[in-house]
């Protein structure tokens, strides 16, 4: 059996998504566009919430431009809203 | 230097930063408190990502020690609970002169405000809410570019 793929929410997508991390079964490498997808499925909140331009998608604490490229069994997707410090 | 902590002693993390630095001739800082907005807030929590947060607090950190002539960085910043009054985070700079430290913690603090990786939300009398970057922080990061 494969590994799990980690998904990490921050901040409000955390209240969003009804937690902060998810694990989804991938079976191979797969494009984002399509693990953002699935992960919107059923959940138009989550779907929105994610779809915003000003979300940044991470894959293995790198982010991905443009949201391109794909991830695997084992990888950890990690979507970041707006950040605020200081 | 950089930190995610859960706590924070301004006075005691600065003293620690400058003790025998004798070839500085300028120790500049800033602290940032969580404010209360007139009794609205009570606490903000602040979550952050380990080890992407610390990376991305690091690029900051190699700017700031390109463009100004400094010789030290202590960057510590707050996550969990912080209640009013309390601080959030400490920048501290040491240079030879004056002019660099103030200026290079200026720029650490724009940048932190706009660019490093940390998600706040309030808690109090109005319920809770995330708090995102303003237009105010955006242009301060932004006048940044552009000089050098």
């Amino acid at each position: 059996m494969e590994e799990a793929t980690r998904v990490l929410f921050f901040g409000r997508l955390a209240d969003i998504a009804g937690g902060r991390e998810r694990a989804l079964a991938l079976s191979g490498p797969t494009d984002l566009a399509a693990i953002i997808a699935t992960l919107g499925e059923g959940a138009p909140d989550l779907a929105a919430a994610l779809a915003a331009p000003s979300v940044r998608v991470a894959v293995n604490r790198q982010i991905a431009p443009l949201r391109a490229g794909k991830a695997a069994p084992g990888d950890e997707i990690a979507f970041l809203p707006p950040v605020s410090g200081g | 230097m950089i930190r995610v902590a859960q706590s924070l002693d301004p006075q005691a993390e600065l003293a620690a930063f400058s003790a025998g630095r004798t070839d500085a001739g300028a120790l500049a800082s800033f602290v940032g408190l969580c404010r209360d907005e007139g009794g609205k807030v009570a606490a903000l929590e602040l979550d952050h990502y380990p080890g992407f947060t610390e990376s991305e607090i690091a690029r900051i950190e190699a700017e700031a020690r390109e463009r100004f002539a400094i010789l030290d960085v202590l960057i510590v910043h707050r996550i969990g609970r912080i209640e009013a009054g309390a601080p959030i985070v400490l920048v501290g700079v040491l240079a030879a002169h004056r002019k660099a430290a103030l200026h290079a913690v200026e720029f650490l603090m724009d940048y932190l405000k706009t660019d490093a990786p940390f998600w706040k939300c309030e808690t109090g009398r109005g319920g809770k809410r995330w708090i995102e970057p303003g237009a105010d922080d955006h242009g301060a990061r932004a006048a940044w570019r552009g000089k050098s």
